[in-house]
């Protein structure tokens, strides 16, 4: 990085301003604007080769052609820079994008990729002059200068309900799923322009989004398609007046609406209350009500073979407790209910694809699995296991959940090398809809099992999680894991916690009550003699 | 082109007046036996009255086309009368239709052609036709969706820009042309993955693909010797040098051998 900047000074042609503020004829503020000015003048495509070389070429290739040392792994792969396909643009669907759209991608990264954000290490000169490098993989494609689409701005009021309706007539669903979970009937047919398999983007998870999350990024992905994915462009559906422009911003409202307000912030504590009574089924009303806390997965690159591609990229977990029994719904998407032999085509692909990985990937599609693992000594830090299914001296005890569905519950040293209990004390009911797994575990706080943790109120658990789906190659250790977070059972709330508040309460509410009645004594005074308040400031 | 255009009226009545069996009559087989656009004479160019034509022949076990469960589509699913199958091979009393035969080399020198007429591909029943089909640089290509559900259309070339898109309704139509001669570029749909189809995009009108008897004509060329070559989805390319004077018709024919069991 620092070689690769002291390049670029020493490239610009910057000698003449810095001898300029030298005489003081220009401000340092000016000379530093004309400089860097100059600097992205100057820089070219070959400026740009050191840079790509240095950071790009590991995924992208050093041709430009999407193999880098990197990329059999990754899904997607990185892009193929010869075709000059671009998936974001402000441009119509099949046109190159603009200098503008190639360095916003750099700027900010691809969300739920491999690629990262590029902003905070290089600098302005150094990205544009890699936009300018990387234009010349496909030189051909970029003779033409790039037309960018008219984007206007999005309709004042909220349009959720007309959006829905037109997401429905649009047959969004087809591959986003009723629910937008992208597990529509033709997602597990779905390729990109190489072949290699595709995921519908998951509209529930804006925050992973490719193009962005904000309702014009997601109109302008509309209007415009991803290219090189099955993803069309909807304006011949404008230009045939089947739906018209501000039906399409609605779409995106909607489409918008379907994720959290915010991406969900990962706590390491996931609380469960005490209840008087706890949730008897999966589907109960109740849980609505019950907090929920986001626990990140991701892909399990540790323990061979390992797994660059996970399905499940985080589970939602609640937890309750009544003293006696711990609770816990966990619940994730994953557009397949494995097995399912209309994935059996996608699974193909995915062998394909990612041939770099350790072994080849199962020809059969195995169940969906859940791991749900907790340490014994809860209250040393130092003895916590190893986080990846503990080892031979510190193993860990976990609930194994698979989508037959069934679930085990014993000891694990090392990950999946499992030892099942001698009793099963916890239980599970599963439910599968829309793309999302719901699978509710009890269990007794007091275990017999020597290997097995007590839960008790006031105290925190280690608690991670490996998610595995069946119909992507996903079996063995293949997966999306989580680091250590942990559970922690309310105490119950003494009584006097309820009566000091409720007395402060009252006191307040009383005091108040004489404050407001004094006020309305003096108002009727003041209307009395023919002014108000208001008027006299 | 007068030919495929009206089978292309008859397609969208089909589709309105009853859902009857055409899509399986046709079954995407090509319905244009010779080149829309030399046959019109819709183009600017050097053409002649010497012509090449020939039959496609196919020696062999034909492969038996694919079934396709069209289920999930009943819009599409209530257009066929027997389960509908992809039709990769379309071969009869040992004929092989759908071949894009095509002039590659021969054409006098810097003679450039462009196409005043558009040509036209439609979705219905859920796939495509033609399935095989010609057009011109810079000829718009007006697709059709017949189907009341949604399609994307997709194009994959190597040479040219591609493009993706979507027609969720019956009755929609987009144009979109190519800039670059290409043999072939593959058109898929995503939501129904067995949906294929194939333009050869070349410089130059004289281009047909065969009919369900194997037949093809390329009209309209100038006295010449040409290079003419024959392309088949599956079975690959071939080709064949022929000579033709003024006037004249040469009949030559292709051979293609099934696939290996």
């Amino acid at each position: 990085m620092r070689n690769t900047s002291r390049a670029f000074t020493q490239t610009a042609d910057g000698s003449s301003f810095v001898q300029a503020s030298t005489r003081g004829v220009l401000g340092t503020a000016m000379v530093v604007a004309l400089l860097s000015l100059t600097v992205s003048v100057t820089l070219h495509a070959q400026d740009g080769k050191a840079v790509y070389d240095k950071w790009c070429s590991g995924c992208h290739g050093d041709t430009g052609a999407g193999d880098g040392f990197g990329s059999k792994t990754m899904l997607p792969h990185p892009r193929d820079f010869t075709k000059g396909v671009y998936k974001i643009r402000t441009t119509a669907s099949g046109e190159i994008p603009t200098d503008a759209d190639l360095r916003h991608v750099i700027e900010v990264g691809m969300p739920g990729t491999a690629m990262p954000e590029w902003k905070s290490r290089l600098s302005d000169g150094e990205i544009g002059a890699v936009v300018q490098y990387v234009k010349t993989f496909s030189a051909n494609s970029f003779k033409q200068p790039a037309k960018t689409i008219a984007i206007g701005k999005a309709p004042s009021g909220s349009g959720v309900d007309e959006g829905k309706a037109v997401f429905q007539k649009l047959e969004c669903s087809k591959c986003h799923g009723m629910a937008g979970r992208a597990d529509g009937k033709s997602a597990p047919t779905l390729k990109d322009d190489y072949g290699n398999p595709i995921r519908p983007a998951d509209l529930t998870e804006n925050w992973k989004f490719r193009g962005g999350n904000t309702v014009t990024d997601i109109y302008t992905r509309l209007r415009t398609g991803l290219d090189g994915t099955p993803m069309p462009s909807f304006q011949d559906a404008i230009d045939n007046k089947l739906i018209t422009d501000e039906q399409l911003w609605r779409v995106a409202q909607y489409v918008h609406s379907l994720s959290p307000e915010k991406a969900p912030a990962p706590r390491e504590v996931v609380r469960a209350a005490q209840a008087t009574a706890l949730p008897t089924t999966v589907d109960a009303p109740a849980w609505n009500a019950v907090e929920k806390f986001w626990v990140p997965l991701v892909g399990q690159i540790i323990a061979k073979p390992r797994w660059f591609a996970p399905t499940v990229d985080g589970v939602w977990v609640q937890a309750l407790h009544d003293g006696h029994t711990l609770a816990m719904r966990i619940s994730w998407d994953d557009p397949s209910k494995s097995p399912d032999a209309t994935w059996d085509e996608f699974l193909g692909r995915m062998s394909k694809t990612l041939t770099d990985v350790d072994g080849p990937l199962a020809t059969q599609q195995g169940p969906d699995r859940l791991v749900v693992q907790f340490a014994k000594n809860p209250n040393d830090e130092s003895k916590k296991p190893y986080f990846l299914g503990g080892d031979a001296k510190s193993p860990v005890y976990v609930w194994r959940w698979t989508s037959e569905p069934r679930v085990e519950e014993g000891t694990e040293a090392g990950l999946g090398k499992f030892t099942a209990a001698p009793n099963v004390h916890v239980t599970q009911s599963a439910r599968y809809g829309d793309g999302q797994w719901q699978v509710l575990f009890t269990r007794p706080l007091v275990s017999t099992d020597s290997a097995a943790p007590t839960f008790s109120a006031g105290h925190a658990i280690p608690m991670a999680f490996f998610a595995a789906d069946g119909s992507s190659g996903e079996d063995e250790v293949r997966g999306a894991v989580s680091t250590w977070y942990a559970v922690y059972l309310d105490v119950p709330t003494p009584k006097s916690v309820y009566v000091a508040p409720i007395a402060m309460i009252a006191l307040s509410a009383g005091l108040g009550m004489l404050l407001v009645a004094q006020a309305q004594r003096r108002e009727r005074g003041d209307v009395a003699n023919g002014s108000s308040h208001m008027e006299e400031r | 082109m007068r030919r495929m255009m009206l089978g292309a009226a008859v397609l969208a009545v089909g589709v309105w007046g009853c859902g009857g069996s055409k899509g399986n009559a046709s079954n995407g087989a090509a319905g244009n036996s010779t080149s829309a656009v030399a046959q019109s004479g819709g183009s600017t160019g050097p053409t002649g009255n010497a012509a090449v034509s020939g039959v496609i022949h196919f020696t062999g076990a034909a492969p038996s086309n694919p079934k396709i469960d069209m289920s999930q589509e009943s819009a599409c699913q209530g257009k066929y009368k027997t389960p509908p199958t992809d039709p990769q091979y379309v071969v009869k009393d040992a004929k092989l239709g759908n071949v894009f035969v095509y002039v590659d080399s021969g054409l006098p020198n810097g003679a450039k052609y462009t196409a005043s007429a558009p040509t036209q591909i439609d979705q219905d029943g859920c796939l495509y036709h033609p399935r095989v089909f010609g057009a011109v640089v810079g000829q718009d290509i007006v697709i059709k969706n017949d189907d009341n559900v949604l399609h994307n259309i997709k194009a994959v070339p190597k040479v040219n820009r591609g493009f993706n898109i979507s027609q969720p309704s019956a009755g929609m139509t987009s144009k979109r042309s190519f800039s670059e001669p290409e043999v072939m570029v593959p058109l898929e749909c995503n939501v129904h993955g067995w949906m294929h189809a194939y333009v050869g995009v070349l410089t130059h009108p004289f281009f047909a693909t065969s009919d369900s008897t194997g037949s093809f004509s390329i009209k309209n060329l100038p006295a010449g010797t040409y290079t003419i070559k024959a392309w088949h989805e599956k079975l690959g390319t071939q080709q064949q040098t022929v000579t033709v004077g003024a006037g004249e018709t040469k009949n030559i024919d292709f051979t293609f051998s099934g696939p290996k069991a």
